[in-house]
Order: C-alpha cells, then structure tokens, then sequence
C-alpha cells in the first residue's frame, strides 16, 4: 500500500517545492505517494485513481504495463491526478535524482490543472467521486449480476467518446419559451381582411400567402423535431430517451461524468505535458541538480523527448513550443512589424529586448488549449526548426511514408488530429427518425471515412441501448451512406446528403 | 501482497481464455498463431477485445511526425503509431489485440474444447535430472563467481559519474559496492518418455497445400503430447520411394519427384524405435501422413505386414492422417482400414482440407491413448 515519503524524500519534496513556488507556479496542495512498481502499475491502469469500478479492461491495461515494464519496454515515472489536494505518485525503486525531476514535473501538472481555463469546470473532489461509482457499480453487481453488469458496461464504453468535448457543462435542456412559441405557431396564416373579392390578389398575392403557410409549416415541423436540434452528447441523450433501468441509468451517468473529468486532459495533452516538461527541465537544470545526477538526468529527459517518425510526442512538441513563445516574446518576434519583415537577416538578429516570455507563457496556458495553443503559436519557422511533416499510407508501396513538408498542410493536419480529440463528431439529430423510434446519428464528415467494422459494431452496441432500429448517416468514398442495425442484421444504403 | 487489480486482471484472462476457445476452429485451420512462436509461449490475436468505437481507420487518417528525411520517404516499421488498426475502410478489421498465451494454456483450452480425453501413459516413470544454469547477476555471490567485466563497467560508471574518472589516466578501482557475480538457477530436466515418429509423404503428388495441413495439424499434435508429456522428442522421417530421417525444418520443405513406397517409411521407423525407443521406458507415437496414393498393393501388403508384428505391438497408438490432394487415388486408408482399422491403437483421419483439422486432432487425440 502506498506509503508517505521518507525523512529524506520529504526534504528533497520541500525543497523542489520551494523552486516551484518561486517560479511563480501556483498549484492546489500536492500529496505525494510512494509506491511499488506493481502497485505504480496498478494505479496507472486505473487511470490514476486507487479506486475504480471492476471492469475486465483495467486488468487489460495493467497486463500490458506489466508486461511492458517486465521486458524493460516502458516505465512509468509519473502519475498524477487533477484533484484538491492533487495526489501524485513516486515509484520507489527510482533513483533519486528521477524522484526530483518528477516532482518538478508534477508541480508543473498540478500548476497547470489549477490554472487552465478547460479544467476550470472539472470535478476537484474526483478521488472521493470516483470511489463512490465504484460502490454503486459493485451494489449493482451484488443485486442484478457482474456478467450483466459487465455487458453493459462494455455495451455503453463504445459510446463513451460520444460526448460533447468542447462543451462539457451546457445542458441543452428543452426551451422554456417553447410553450408560448408553441402558442403562436398555432396562428393560422390568414392575411390581410379582404373586402372585395377581386382584390385578394392584390392585398394578400398568393405566392407570398403559399410561402408563408410554407414557412409556419416548417417552423412546426422543426418544434417537432426531437432533438430540436442536433445534439452532440449523445450520452445524455441516451439517458434521457433510452428506455432504460435505473440500474443501467446509474451506470450510464456515471461513465459520463468519468468522461467529462477525462475530456479536458485529452483536449490539452501536448500544452500539459510540455508545460510540466518545462518546467522540470528549469527547476532541475537551474536549481535542483547536483553535479554528480546530470548523467542521469540526461539520460532520463532525453528519453522523454525522444521521438519517432510517424508520431508526435507531446512532451517533446510542447516543451519546444513553451520555448519557442517564450523566446519570441522575449526578443518580440510578434506583432504586426514582425510579422510584415520579410528580410531574412533582419529576421534572425530581431531582438527588441522585450523580455516578456516568463509572463506571456503564464498567460498562454491560462487561456488556451491544444487547438488553439497549435493555432496560434505553431509558426512556419516552428515547424521547420522541428523539422514536422505530413505522413500517410501509400497503397501502392504498403508502407507509411512522407507526404508533404509544407508548413500549412502540417499544421492543417495537426489540427485536424487534435480536432474533437482526434475523433469523429457525431451527433443524434432524430430520436423518431421515420417515425418509428428509430435513432439516427449523423458523422459530420471531413474527409475522413470512419472504420468501417468498428462502426458496425458500435451501431449494435448502441442499438442494445436504444432497443429499436438505430442508424447512422455517414460517407464512404465520397457517397453519402446510411448505416443500419436493426437488432438482427445491419445494412447499408446509398443516400443523398 | 493482494492488489484491488488482481480481479479485474483475472477477469481479463478469463475473457481472453474465452475468446481464444470461441475461435479455436478458426485458429486451428488457419494456424494463424503459428508463426510466432516463442519458446514456450505464443502470441494469439483476439479479435475485438478493444472496445468499438466510432473513429476513423489509422490508414485513413495518417498524421503529423518528426524527423528527418524527404518527401516520399518510408518510415520504418514500428515508426508509426500503432493502436488504431491497419486497415481502413469497411472489411473485416485486424485490429487484434495480441495475448500470450503458454503453450500449455493452449494445450488445455484445446483439451476442453475437443473434450481430449487425458492419455493413459503405459510407462510412467520419470527421471528428473538437476542442472545448474548460470543466467543472472548479482551483487553478491563467491568471488570465484566474480563478473569481470560488469563489475569494471560498473565502476567505471560510478566515476564517470562523480566525476573522479580522468581520460588521461584511465585507472579504474571496483569499490565493493561495484563487484558483481553471475548467479545461477537450478533447473530440472524431466527425461523424456515420449516420442514422436512423424513420417511424410513428399512424393510429387502431395503438393504445398497438403503440407501445410501437415504442418498444422502436427503442430496442434506436438502441443498435445507435450501438454501430456513433460519433454518430448520428436523425429522425422520423409519418404517417396526411399526413406531417409531428416531435421524438423527439411521434413517440412522437401519436395521430391518420385515414386511412393511407404513401406519404406514403415522399415525407417520400425528400425529408429528398435534401436533407440524400448517399450518398457517409451511412450511411443508414430504419425504418418500421405495423400494415399502407394506403389503398389504389394507394397502396401509390406506395410500392413510390418505394422502388424513390428510396429503396433510397441507403439501406444498408431495414426495415419490422409490428406486428400487431387493426384492421389486416397486408396490406402481403405487399406488399413480393413486390416487394421479394428485394432485399438490405431487411428486413421481423413483431411479434405484445412476446415477439417479441427475434427482430424479430435479422430488422433480422442482415445486418449
């Protein structure tokens, strides 16, 4: 079991601390733990939290960690967990010198949790929350059986990223102006009052009265409609509408609001993971490191920052951007002077001495996230210097290659993968499509198909939630598809979009 | 030490175990795990354990990396995340989550599956023998154990790293925190009291097709007989007109163009279990495997003759797998099937083709001999 800090540990704590607060990080109170490395594995694979629900896929997750860190493959340094007081973890078989660089590292985290706008809104009591799903999910496991249970938190886990990522804490609840809106589409359109026949024509033209039966008509449809309008948290939707048990309502809202507390991490990873990069590498390199931990420190950032070809590593990409802003806003390579220099040997002496970087960083990971963090920040001399480019599989050859260099195209990209957390946008815009019951999701395609077997499977596991005919309008190759699972069989038709 | 983590970790193995049982038909025809294997453990790919989702296929999406090289430049493999699955688009996905799985484990996942009964062993005596195997090292140990080279390299680090190592003069002096000493491990080595005799027909007529059902099907038998027997041996015996005992790698890939005596074989294996394999201390397994096409009804009259008073007698079960291939005339399990087919220990298997492995290891393995 976890254990608190040694004598020595606590010192070295306090003085890591120290360098943090006079940094300028501002962070909620930081509980460190000890912890095995079997016991690092088994937290990591309940994503951080000592106490989740039973599920098959934590096992999963803690195989391959085992596994991976058996053969030597992988390790885990750091974990931590966005809470009030953040709770974070020290795997003691570490050197010391590891132990100091991942404090560092977690002051930085935790600084970031505080203070970023997309965690503004997220559970800081998670730790206590997420125990209490695990004692309602194991009663429901007591009363109606762990196979059922587990079926159905298998079924509902395939549509966990079917959340609304972006906006996490408006409810879109039915209007309350409805019922007078309501009221007044009952009005009959009626015209003008007409005295003489032969002028109807004239005071109230046909066309126009046709348009406007027209228009009051849709208006009446689009009330109808059920989602008024299209809605993104399918989740929720699902709670609502789905005719569901209260057992399977309880488990339902409990994985979302897990994905909810999650969202905002996934949303920020390369900003997160570069802020606290950073400043493990300022604490250690300017203040912490002894002469005689510098090869292993050495060792161990170089190892963070490593990268591959066909992958992005946030810690590696952050860390470059926090620097690159911090060393533009330094010199005052920003603004519209800068921007509008074209000449190259200017360029590169620019130095106005502003030395505003430290505040602007302070500011950036205030008030941005990965999207527009990548935005804005992610220049063409970037991503050259990074030397990025666009990757993908060319058939011919069956192999992944480069595809472009072009600054645009990268950042294109990049956006592109970060956008909705890298995953399709999918929302349900009919909860009685046809008029049967039937649910119909709608893939808000850009460019990309989805996979095509996963699909189908989801569509069952959704089905077996929604218990009549689902269905979801998508494209493949180009030509608007519907996809169907009616319970028994799925099938598929061309439709216009 | 129990974790929380324990349950859900056996939960998940229960679910792999049952995976791998749904699919079992499928991996034994396809022998689709064959090709890595380790030791003794061998890598499974379970088809949807990861959770469907609503994504995009990897292929489709390609993505932003870092690093040298020109446009149109291939990334090696492993360069590119994996996790989303390879194929895009709509047909059957690979994306398989890989499991190890102990041989062992497989051993009696098939056992239950096929309902093997367990094999009566006719001779159960088993020496186990102890050897001493030097794999670790360690800090502490006999200095007659002492690891030179790691301990220098270790000290060696310890300067470097408090700054007292100077390449001017490289004089390096292990402290005895830097001493280190292989460590050993005792392991025993069960003697073997099994063996397998597998004969082949590699005549023109058993094409390439017929011998990867061979290889299937012996590998499904190989991991049986291991299951029951600890340390196995095997030998291999390939056969057209004359018999010759080959290594397990060239009794896969001969192909040879001549004739077929497979009396040949019989003598081959008649003579490998006199000389080598005495009924009192072997359990005793010869398997043979032809497209049933023979020389001659003499021949086989030569065959069914030695089976009959040199072979059965010694052996705990004799079986012939009859792979159908469109030359052979498939006459000579008809053959044995009325000379011999009553005896108790022999079993004859006919393998139309691959989907038919399955029920041929059930006709081997189900007497339980």
């Amino acid at each position: 079991m976890p254990k608190s800090l040694s004598p020595r540990l606590a010192a070295l704590r306090d003085e890591i601390h120290g360098y943090a607060k006079e940094f300028g990080l501002d962070f909620f109170d930081t509980v460190f733990e000890m912890v095995s490395y079997d016991e690092m594995n088994m937290v990591a694979a309940y994503g951080g939290f000592p106490t989740r629900y039973p599920h098959w896929r934590w096992g999963m997750e803690y195989e391959q960690l085992a596994k991976g860190y058996e053969y030597g493959l992988s390790k885990i340094y750091e974990l931590v967990i966005n809470n009030d007081p953040c709770y974070a973890y020290l795997m003691e078989s570490n050197p010391e010198v590891d132990q100091k660089l991942v404090m560092a590292h977690v002051y930085g985290h935790c600084d970031f949790f505080k203070n970023n706008f997309s965690f503004r809104h997220t559970n800081r009591r998670m730790i206590d929350d997420m125990a209490n799903h695990a004692t309602r999910v194991r009663r429901w496991v007591d009363k109606i059986g762990v196979e059922k249970v587990e079926d159905f938190i298998d079924r509902t886990l395939s549509l966990e990223n079917l959340i609304d990522q972006h906006a996490p804490h408006i409810r879109r609840n039915p209007d309350p102006q409805r019922a007078e809106e309501e009221a007044k589409s009952n009005e009959r359109v009626e015209g003008f009052k007409v005295n003489r026949e032969y002028m109807r024509g004239f005071i109230n033209p046909s066309e126009f009265m046709d348009s406007q039966r027209k228009r009051a008509e849709d208006e009446k449809q689009q009330r109808k409609r059920f989602p008024e309008r299209p809605q993104r948290d399918v989740l929720y939707f699902l709670l609502e509408h789905a005719p569901l048990e209260p057992w399977e309502v309880d488990i339902l809202s409990i994985l979302r609001d897990e994905a909810y507390y999650f969202a905002p991490q996934g949303q920020t990873k390369i900003m997160n993971e570069g802020w606290a990069s950073y400043w493990h590498s300022t604490i250690m390199t300017r203040r912490a490191l002894k002469d005689d931990e510098i090869i292993d420190y050495a060792d161990h950032h170089s190892g963070t920052m490593g990268v591959r070809p066909g992958a992005i590593n946030p810690y590696k990409l952050g860390i470059e951007l926090w620097r690159d802003i911090e060393d533009r806003w330094n010199k005052g390579r920003f603004g519209k002077e800068w921007d509008e220099c074209d000449d190259l040997r200017a360029r590169q002496a620019w130095d106005k001495k502003l030395g505003a970087g430290r505040e602007k960083i302070f500011e950036v990971r205030k008030h941005y996230n990965d999207i527009t963090f990548i935005d804005t920040f992610l220049t063409a001399e970037f991503a050259q210097q990074q030397k990025l480019f666009v990757y993908g599989f060319n058939d011919k050859r069956n192999s992944w290659e480069i595809l472009d260099r072009e600054f645009r195209k990268v950042k294109n990209k990049l956006l592109t993968s970060l956008t909705n957390f890298g995953q399709p946008i999918i929302e349900v815009v009919d909860g009685n499509y046809e008029n049967r019951s039937e649910l119909l999701l709608a893939h808000k395609h850009d460019g990309q198909d989805l996979k095509g077997d996963y699909a189908r499977e989801t569509l069952r596991n959704l089905q077996s939630l929604w218990r009549r005919p689902v269905n979801i309008i998508t494209r493949y190759d180009g030509k608007g598809t519907l996809l169907r699972y009616d319970g028994q069989h799925h099938s598929e038709k061309k439709v216009e979009l | 030490m129990t974790l929380k983590i324990h349950q859900d970790h056996s939960r998940f193995k229960q679910i792999v175990r049952g995976k791998i049982k749904a699919n079992l038909r499928k991996y034994v025809q396809k022998g689709e795990m064959l090709g890595k294997k380790g030791k003794d453990a061998i890598s499974i790919p379970i088809p949807f354990i990861d959770i469907p989702r609503f994504k995009y296929g990897h292929k489709e999406q390609g993505g932003v990396g870092q690093g040298d090289g020109d446009v149109g430049q291939q990334l090696g493999p492993g360069a590119v995340e994996p996790g989303d699955g390879h194929q895009a688009g709509q047909g059957e996905g690979d994306h398989a989550l890989e499991v190890d799985v102990t041989l062992e484990e497989l051993a009696q996942i098939l056992g239950e599956e096929l309902q093997l009964p367990r094999i009566e062993r006719r001779q159960n005596e088993r020496i186990v023998t102890q050897k001493v195997k030097y794999t670790g090292v360690n800090t502490t140990g006999p200095e007659s154990l002492r690891h030179f080279k790691r301990t220098f390299k270790q000290a060696l680090k310890r300067q470097i790293a408090t700054g007292t190592y100077d390449p001017k003069m490289p004089v390096i002096i292990p402290t005895r925190e830097d001493r280190r000493y292989r460590s050993y491990k005792l392991q025993e080595l069960p003697e073997t009291n099994a063996v397998i005799i597998y004969m082949m027909d590699v005549s023109g007529s058993m094409g390439d097709e017929q011998k990867e059902i061979v290889r299937i099907e012996s590998f499904w038998l190989d991991t049986w007989l291991k299951h029951q027997y600890k340390g196995l041996e095997s030998r291999y015996i390939i056969h057209d007109a004359v018999a010759r005992e080959v290594d397990r790698d060239t009794f896969f890939h001969t192909r040879e163009s001549g004739g077929t005596m497979i009396s040949s074989a019989y003598k081959l294996c008649r003579d490998i279990i006199q000389a080598d394999y005495p009924k009192s201390a072997w359990n005793i397994y010869p398997f043979h495997f032809s497209d049933g096409d023979n020389w001659s009804a003499d021949d086989t009259r030569q065959c069914i003759e030695m089976l009959r008073n040199d072979i059965l007698p010694q052996v705990n079960q004799f079986a012939y797998g009859q792979v159908e291939s469109p030359y052979g005339s498939g006459q000579f399990i008809k053959d044995l099937r009325e000379a011999v087919g009553d005896s108790n220990n022999v079993s004859l298997s006919e393998i139309a083709d691959k989907d038919a492995i399955y029920a041929s290891i059930k006709d081997f393995l189900g007497k339980g001999r």
